[in-house]
């Protein structure tokens, strides 16, 4: 017994790593065999998502077999970019096309034509296919806002409509959003509003938006997450989060400010599929009029991009095709999004998510300013508290600024992309930049509280 | 003098240059793999300390990096004032709930820290159940899920386990006879404590809150799920997500984890340093119990309940959320329904198979090597021992996520040619290797700590009387260090059950993805909160069940050899 003990252990502690160790030298890089009896799909989506498709899809082709690999976008595209050298996987599926434009700029991804019919060249103003042709479209999605009837309703506060009620005092510290840098839909949105209202505009908008937040969440799903149980009272959050929720029967809604830009939700085929006839038969299926209707489903509640479709669509379904006013109020420029991607996640990082703190505080003070103001004259409060909005708007840096090829040029730099010339000047780096705004921010809120407390108590 | 230490002991050396190559090849190398990145400039590719000058002149780096130093200690602080009564309680009275206690000890890490974080919040958030019972009550609201408290919070109810494990296993050894000279010499009460019964359980505690501070240092889940940023860990996960391989200063913030780690585990060695802990007779081990006063009774209980009511809150709050239908502003769900575990049943049985699976091969694993380590650093003279150590400690400081890059990238090219040539990283066995050496720094500390108790006298005497190096280790040290090799495991399976980071990176289909995954992929979508949930409480009665059973296991065979640890 006691001897068994002994040899156990020491063959555990030999044998075991041994054999590990033995397992990874021997084997070598070696071809994998290609079979159409599987589709593997690397996809942000969730259960709810693509298990009523794998069901479906499986049902029609029983002898292909639908594997789900599920990981958050960024780590999806990570994970094929990492596994290019040998890719296992068929299909990307996600919603954010700036992950599929990620993967077509690096040449991770095959040109494939939908043969399906009947399916328009637009959802709102932005075109559903991508152009190049390396991924397609296969539902809409909009931002908005949603909100969690019981704590309005406890709280007293009245239901928003537009991105521009949020700013308002009562939403003070009552409104979540997911950051940019994580959430390829949430930079849609903060996007939208810059192209809407212009660069000074817009960013102004989204600091007094941010002003009231209570939170600035890691994954876009805490911005329902928080709503659904009541953790915070509103938030900007991508249609199907509210839609789902609200299916789910959590006790909340959703609404379409004027201002928003519907995208497609994407699927692509990546370089080398190993099974490349049954990724090219679940996009088809993905776009016939079965598919598409799949969408509808409660646990779902994605906007369909044939227009058909909404035929079967229950009552309050919105209809992009036909409501035009839902994502059609401003021209989104993809270029122009793209050529300042980083900078505009960078930005909202430096001002918004990492200083939440500190601008939720002179918010507070210049909210308070204001409420002692009204009904009052006082010319030098009132420039006290122009001057302090003003310091909060300060941006770091121009719109001109942002798309010179010099700033972008630093975000997007790879450690592994080498200088072609040594008299290329060499940038600044990404660190050092966002020191300087980060201080630039810091300061100005920290003036705007003082110079808003200081108008508050010349109104007492 | 170095080479004739090595010629004196060719078995030991062979472990020790054994293990070197497992932690080479399966820590260091995916590791640097990545961490190069830190000191590479970006543009040009070439060497460069300039990454770790932009971190100091960084305002948001520094204040996460106070911050996540405040948070660790804090952790350790109120992890102390959970876990001290308790191993007190336990190994000095007669004490009716320590079973209770015992199970106290593991119950929290069985849990996936975000899955708990999520429960907490339901329950303490600023609207959760307490506060919504506060404002109606007295019209208040206290902020305990905010910001950095939160953090503190869930991370010591979580946490305070590897200080009770420890602490206790380190009371339980003490040698009753120290005690009874030190009564028979006149001392007793507090005085006794603190002269004689506290110093001789240093080396548990300092183990236990080592690692309470590291694990806190570099959590990640936590800090994300309550959407706190200001952290380093935090911080590294954002940069190296959000901005990749393109933005060094996501891998300098690993390397400051790293050091900032192996720096307390420095402190650590350095505070029990020059003091002898072992003590010679190990046959009538703890202290000795006696009974409780009825005053006393009453207030252990109450101190018992109020502490096992905090750490049983994400338990609770998870079973709520799992046989909830809707819970949104409310104290409670809204109604109650069992179709989240049907669900689980039908859909996924395979996540429970594999956590167990993953868990106990990495368990394994752990503490043979924490073993074979820790005896190599405290009892060999090879040269380089404490390489071992630092190594392999250090890999509590690495986060997940970078190993899990790593693995990637080190091992991808390499296919396994009995599996249709898949590749190794994408192997289930890359995530149990992952796993082993993510949790071999628990098993580790255990493992040296249970050593630092056997005094070498006992070795000594067995090879006087003829005994070999290697059946003096089989016979009498591994058997004296059962209680804390079992520790060990323990909290090496435990918590390789709940990680979530690295897994995360591993796992290349769902049906190879052991629960945290499930719970992960479940908690992404409205509907399916409930699952996660259901999940959730499925992944701590699996986990417990098999904690309880290599429990019982361990102790039957001691019972067997007749040296009942528990007498």
């Amino acid at each position: 017994m006691r001897k068994m003990k002994g040899v156990f252990l020491f063959s555990t502690i030999f044998v075991l790593p041994l054999f590990l160790l033995v397992a990874t030298l021997v084997a070598v890089p070696q071809q994998t065999f290609a079979l159409e009896d599987k589709v593997v799909i690397v996809t942000s989506y969730p259960k709810d998502l693509t298990g009523p498709f794998k069901k479906a899809f499986e049902k029609k082709y029983p002898a292909i077999k639908v594997e789900i690999l599920q990981k958050k976008t960024s780590a999806g595209v990570k994970y094929i970019q990492e596994t290019s050298k040998g890719n296992m996987s068929d299909l990307m599926w996600a919603s954010a096309p700036d992950a599929f434009e990620v993967l077509k700029g690096d040449g991770l991804l095959t040109k494939y034509t939908p043969k399906a019919k009947g399916i328009p060249e637009k959802i709102g103003s932005y075109p559903i296919n991508d152009p190049d042709g390396y991924y397609v479209g296969f539902a809409g999605s909009g931002y908005g806002i949603m909100w969690n009837n019981r704590y309005l309703k406890a709280k007293k506060i009245p239901v928003p409509r537009e991105w521009g009620d949020l700013k308002k005092a009562v939403y003070h510290n009552h409104v979540g959003m997911s950051a940019p840098s994580r959430s390829g839909t949430t930079h849609l949105t903060v996007e939208t509003v810059l192209q809407g209202e212009g660069w000074d505009k817009g960013w102004a908008t989204w600091k007094e938006i941010a002003g009231n937040f209570k939170m600035v969440t890691e994954r876009s799903f805490g911005v329902p997450e928080g709503v659904n149980s009541g953790d915070f009272g509103l938030g900007v959050v991508i249609d199907f989060f509210g839609f789902s929720s609200k299916a789910t029967g959590f006790p909340v809604d959703f609404v379409y400010p004027t201002v928003t830009t519907l995208v497609p939700a994407n699927i692509a085929i990546i370089k080398n599929p190993p099974h490349p006839k049954a990724a090219a038969a679940f996009i088809e299926y993905l776009l016939s009029i079965e598919g598409q209707e799949l969408l509808l489903d409660p646990g779902i509640r994605r906007l369909p991009v044939n227009p058909k479709t909404y035929a079967k669509a229950p009552k309050d379904f919105p209809n992009p095709f036909k409501d035009k006013s839902i994502g059609a109020a401003v021209k989104f420029n993809v270029v122009l999004s793209k050529n300042r991607y980083n900078i505009v996640n960078s930005l909202f990082d430096v001002m918004i998510t990492y200083r939440r703190g500190d601008l939720v505080k002179a918010t507070g003070a210049i909210q308070k300013a204001e409420a002692a103001l009204a009904g009052k004259s006082n010319t030098k409060a009132e420039a006290l508290i122009k001057e302090a909005r003003a310091l909060i708007a300060a941006m770091a840096i121009s719109e001109a600024e942002a798309v010179d090829a010099k700033f972008p040029g630093v975000f997007t730099s790879d450690v592994f992309k080498k200088r072609k010339k040594a008299s290329v000047k060499v940038p600044p780096r990404q660190a050092e930049i966002e020191e300087k705004w980060d201080s630039f921010t810091k300061k100005n809120y920290a003036e705007a509280k003082a110079k808003a407390e200081k108008a508050l108590s010349m109104l007492k | 003098m170095a080479i004739s230490e090595f010629r004196k002991h060719p078995g030991q050396a062979a472990v020790m240059l054994f293990i070197f190559l497992f932690l080479l090849l399966f820590f260091v190398v995916p590791v640097v793999q990545v961490i190069f990145v830190a000191f590479m400039d970006a543009t040009t590719g070439k060497f460069t300390l300039l990454n770790f000058k932009d971190f100091f002149n960084t305002a948001l780096f520094r204040e996460s990096f106070w911050n996540s130093l405040y948070v660790g200690a804090m952790a350790v602080v109120i992890a102390s004032v959970f876990s001290m009564p308790l191993a007190y309680f336990t190994s000095r009275f007669e004490f009716r709930g320590t079973v209770i206690i015992q199970s106290l000890g593991i119950i929290p890490l069985i849990m996936p820290p975000f899955v708990g974080a999520v429960a907490m919040l339901m329950l303490f958030g600023r609207n959760g159940s307490v506060n919504l019972l506060l404002e109606k009550w007295f019209g208040i609201n206290i902020p305990f899920m905010e910001g950095l408290n939160g953090v503190i919070f869930v991370q010591s109810v979580h946490y305070f386990p590897f200080i009770l494990i420890n602490l206790s296993a380190a009371l339980q050894n003490i040698d009753r006879s120290m005690e009874e000279s030190a009564q028979n010499l006149g001392c007793s009460g507090m005085r006794l404590f603190r002269r004689i019964v506290l110093p001789l359980a240093m080396p548990g505690y300092v183990a236990g809150a080592s690692l309470v501070f590291l694990k806190v240092f570099d959590d990640l889940g936590t800090p994300l799920l309550l959407n706190v940023n200001n952290m380093l860990a935090p911080q590294a996960y954002l940069r190296i997500a959000s901005i990749g391989i393109k933005d060094p200063m996501g891998y300098v913030i690993s390397v400051f984890l790293v050091v900032v780690a192996l720096g307390s585990m420095w402190l650590a060695m350095l505070a029990l340093k020059g003091k002898e802990y072992a003590t010679v007779q190990k046959g009538g081990g703890g202290l000795v119990k006696r009974r409780m006063r009825p005053w006393e009774k009453f207030f252990a209980w109450i101190i018992v309940l109020i502490i096992m009511s905090l750490v049983l809150a994400p338990h609770f709050g998870l079973t709520l959320l799992s046989f909830g239908t809707i819970w949104s502003f409310s104290l409670l769900p809204d109604a109650f329904t069992t179709n989240h575990f049907a669900s689980i049943f039908a859909e996924t049985p395979e996540y429970m198979t594999n956590t167990v699976l993953y868990s106990f091969l990495a368990g394994v694993i752990d503490v043979v090597l924490g073993t074979a380590i820790a005896y190599i650093v405290i009892r060999t003279k090879l040269i380089g021992r404490q390489w071992l150590d630092y190594i392999a400690m250090s890999a509590v400081a690495i986060p997940g996520l970078v190993i899990g890059i790593g693995y990637l990238r080190t091992f991808f090219g390499y296919h396994v040619p009995w599996l249709e040539n898949q590749p190794f990283a994408t192997w289930w066995v890359a995530i149990v290797i992952a796993l082993s050496i993510r949790r071999l720094p628990y098993a580790l500390r255990a493992c040296t700590a249970a050593l630092q108790q056997v005094s070498v006298s006992l070795e000594e005497s067995a090879e006087n009387l003829g005994a070999g190096k290697f059946s003096t280790v089989r016979k009498i040290v591994v058997p004296l260090m059962v209680g804390g090799i079992l520790a060990g495991f323990i909290t090496s399976f435990a918590t390789a059950a709940v990680e979530l980071g690295m897994t995360l990176m591993l796992v290349s289909r769902n049906s190879d993805g052991p629960l945290s995954y499930g719970i992960y992929v479940y908690m992404q979508s409205a509907a399916g909160r409930g699952s996660g949930a259901a999940l959730g409480i499925v992944a701590v009665l699996v986990v417990g069940l098999c904690t309880l059973i290599s429990h019982v296991v361990v102790e039957r065979r001691q019972r067997k050899l007749g040296m009942g640890q528990t007498n």
